[in-house]
């Protein structure tokens, strides 16, 4: 199965590296833009029997190292 | 007495904290490979020094976290003995969950390198007491993600606990309540951003830095 995490800071965590984005954005003249967030993407394959037990894996490795939870939110896909 | 410095790939103070540590206290000193399984026996001080461990990938000081070694580190800490993170030690130490919070990005995303005027928050731990109530040190800070966060909660928590232990008297990078180090709840374990091994002598600007580890080991 392939698994796919995509991991960004919490709502009240200051993304400051969105914020430059979002700053750079406009600068190259998209004023609507707003709330840019910068997150990471992390995939991989995984041999699991089926996706309900797939995704139990994958939670738990975010909750392990994937993701740090104190600052992190993270949502899992499997296909 | 005795002190480990702990080496992961990437650790760049690994060496000025050992020369630190052996000039301010005269302690005997081992770097302590990340691969080890054990720290030598009867080590009164344990640091984690400042760098870039593993690349900073995933998460600064995540994949360090997990190294063989931390396992005994946990250990020795959970027995009493003094733990210093500085730098990349404190997030690899809020990364194992032996200090609470996260260090995110500084504010301004700009990397920080200058030195930094201090309060000292908590003059009664371990690692402070050797200041002798003077409010105010010197050190110099070193970091692109200094900046303390933890949830409204765990912030009162370690104010009301005394366990914010550093704070800076102009914050450098958007650290929530101006932290700069904390400590544990047994107070053992220590974790700052600024680096008292770059500080243990006049030459270097100040010699503040060698009080800490003089503190740390005088209570071992």
């Amino acid at each position: 199965m392939k698994a796919v995490v995509h991991v960004f800071l919490k709502p009240g965590v200051l993304d400051v590296q969105g914020k430059a984005v979002e700053q750079a954005l406009h600068g190259l003249g998209w004023p609507a833009v707003g709330h840019v967030r910068v997150g990471r993407t992390i995939e991989f394959d995984l041999a699991a029997g089926d996706a309900a037990a797939a995704e139990a894996e994958v939670k738990a490795m975010c909750e392990k190292l994937l993701a740090n939870t104190v600052i992190e939110s993270y949502r899992v896909e499997v296909a | 007495m005795k002190a480990a410095v702990i080496v992961f790939p990437g650790s760049n103070c690994d060496r000025d904290c050992k020369v630190a540590i052996e000039r301010s206290t005269g302690a005997e000193v081992s770097m302590v490979w990340h691969q080890e399984t054990e720290l030598p026996d009867g080590v009164d001080l344990i640091v984690l020094p400042g760098g870039f461990s593993y690349g900073d990938y995933l998460r600064c000081g995540a994949m360090a976290a997990l190294s063989p070694v931390m396992a005994d580190v946990k250990a020795a800490a959970e027995r009493g003995v003094a733990t210093v993170g500085i730098c990349n030690g404190f997030q690899i130490l809020c990364e194992a969950g032996m200090l609470p919070g996260a260090l995110l990005r500084n504010d301004h995303l700009k990397y920080n390198c200058k030195p930094v005027a201090l309060e000292v928050s908590n003059a009664q731990t371990r690692f402070t007491a050797g200041y002798a109530g003077r409010r105010e040190v010197a050190m110099t800070v070193g970091n692109g993600e200094g900046n303390f966060f933890a949830d409204a909660a765990t912030l009162d928590r370690l104010e009301g606990e005394g366990q914010v232990v550093f704070r800076y008297l102009a914050n450098p990078n958007g650290s929530a309540r101006d932290i700069a180090g904390i400590v544990n709840g047994a107070g053992n374990v220590l974790g700052l951003m600024p680096h008292p091994d770059r500080a243990f002598e006049p030459e270097l600007g100040s010699a503040d830095g060698a009080i800490l580890f003089q503190s740390a080991l005088a209570s071992a």
